[in-house]
């Protein structure tokens, strides 16, 4: 007999053998799991990013079943999700507020210069470790695309004019990128029912004068918007406003007040 | 015979340790060895697992893939050693975890992640091919095992000793962790040399 084929045929025996002593192992030594488990898991979006604070979806829907973890844990499923896993638990769903990934930074390249001509791996952190990234200011968008490769569902992109834009069809809320970001400029923000609320576009921590120079369109910290604010909403802490969303109704009069139009809503 | 046998199950665990002598399975050997009921645990899983894979591979070994006579020939397949044994390995574990998830279902979450990675514990291949390189008996092979897998057991529980010391100590930031971990253990595996030779002299092998 050629001996390949033999070999073949040997190792094949084997194996077959193996497979039906394992099959019947798994027969005979069932262990009941809970249905639920399996049920939860397939709702669940599958992404495994991790917003719900376990290793993954199945982690999660383990989690769930066993130890009894809230329903409207999964960011990016959402009410959608939550209602669902509800559902297969017997339980309220209870809110899920919708939110989404915002870069707050408005530094294009029309606006801000670099501060030397960085020619290394292509990764934010890297960069950021060399004289805290090479962006005239020291807080903004550093434009590797760092959340980019963070980003389980392909919505957040750095445009060519060098700041990363986030996809808001797409975007889940995970808070993946805005972990992924070395100068933490991605924040999560709620996403209201109604009105649309503004969001100051800027991370510049630095004096009017001196964001003014690197950057004409940070945040110099002038308060007119927190004067303007007749909810008492934005306050201005380190030259950086700030709105509360919770208090912000979406007025847009600091939009219009804005020296420098760094107030906005999220595109 | 008795001799013998006792002079390879006492090689095995003091002077041929496979985790401090011969470095292999050092992923389970730092992975796990955290904790003493966890590494116990393991090092049975493991010990186990070895004298099942020996007394599956050995046979097959001798009587389908090389049998006697069989050297030289197109019939000696010797060369298939690693690729079946690895599969007979990796069946043997996947049975484990339905026992263990059956009957020890403790057992089975504590050894988590590393049960599946018994599967690919370079000990396991290491024991089964270097018992037939040894060329020991069946008998032999088995005693072999079964002293490789508690010379784990003995390593793993001192190790998880000298962890414990580890991490109560305050080495230098840049020692934290695993540099320390790997220092310790370069310490236990060189205290092991001392017991060269112990064998030998106290029962003649």
């Amino acid at each position: 007999m050629n001996p390949i084929l033999f070999a073949i045929l040997v190792v094949f025996a084997i194996g077959l053998i193996g497979a039906i002593i394992l099959v019947c192992a798994s027969i005979f030594m069932y262990v009941p799991v809970d249905e639920r488990v399996e049920q939860i898991t397939g709702v669940l979006p599958g992404a495994n990013c991790g917003a719900c604070g376990c290793a993954g979806c199945a982690d999660y829907a383990k989690n769930v079943v066993e130890n009894g973890a809230p329903v409207n844990k999964c960011v990016p499923g959402g009410a959608k999700v939550a209602a669902e896993v509800a559902a297969i638990m017997g339980v309220e769903a209870g809110a899920s507020q919708a939110v989404k990934a915002v870069v707050a930074c408005s530094g294009t390249c029309d606006k801000t210069s670099k501060k030397y001509e960085f020619d290394g791996i292509h990764s934010c952190l890297a960069v950021k470790g060399l004289y805290g990234g090479d962006g005239a200011c020291a807080f903004g968008c550093l434009g590797y695309g760092d959340c980019t490769r963070a980003c389980a569902f392909d919505a957040i992109h750095v445009s060519d004019q060098g700041v990363a834009v986030v996809d808001r069809d797409k975007c889940t809320g995970c808070g993946a990128c805005a972990k992924a970001c070395p100068n933490s400029v991605i924040s999560i923000v709620p996403v209201p029912p109604k009105r649309m609320k503004p969001v100051v576009m800027c991370q510049n921590k630095d004096k009017g004068a001196q964001t003014r120079k690197v950057c004409t369109a940070g945040c110099i910290g002038c308060m007119k918007c927190a004067k303007v604010c007749k909810l008492e909403a934005i306050t201005v802490e380190n030259n950086l406003a700030y709105i509360d969303q919770d208090k912000c109704v979406g007025c847009q009069m600091c939009v219009k007040e804005c020296p420098v139009g760094v107030i906005h809503l999220p595109a | 015979m008795a001799l013998k046998l006792a002079s390879i199950f006492f090689t095995m665990i003091l002077v041929d340790n496979y985790v401090l002598q011969k470095f292999l399975g050092i992923c389970p050997f730092l992975g796990v060895s955290k904790k003493l009921d966890s590494a116990v645990g393991m090092s049975l899983a493991v010990t186990f697992v070895m004298v099942m894979a020996t007394a599956a591979t050995w046979p097959i070994y001798k009587f389908i893939l090389s049998p006697e006579g069989s050297e030289g020939t197109p019939r000696d397949m010797a060369y298939l050693q690693t690729i079946v044994f690895i599969l007979i390995i990796a069946i043997l574990v996947q049975l484990l975890e339905n026992i263990l998830k059956k009957y020890i279902p403790a057992l089975y979450k504590s050894l988590g992640v590393y049960l599946p990675l018994i599967t690919t514990n370079c000990t396991i291949l290491g024991v089964t091919i270097l018992n037939l390189d040894n060329g020991y008996s069946f008998i032999e092979s088995i005693v072999c095992s079964a002293g490789a897998g508690i010379g784990f057991l003995v390593a793993m529980v001192l190790f998880s000793g000298v962890r414990r010391r580890v991490e109560e100590a305050n080495p230098p930031k840049c020692f934290e962790g695993l540099p320390i971990t790997l220092v310790a253990a370069a310490m236990t595996s060189l205290s092991f040399m001392g017991f060269g030779g112990i064998v030998e002299a106290i029962f003649g092998g």
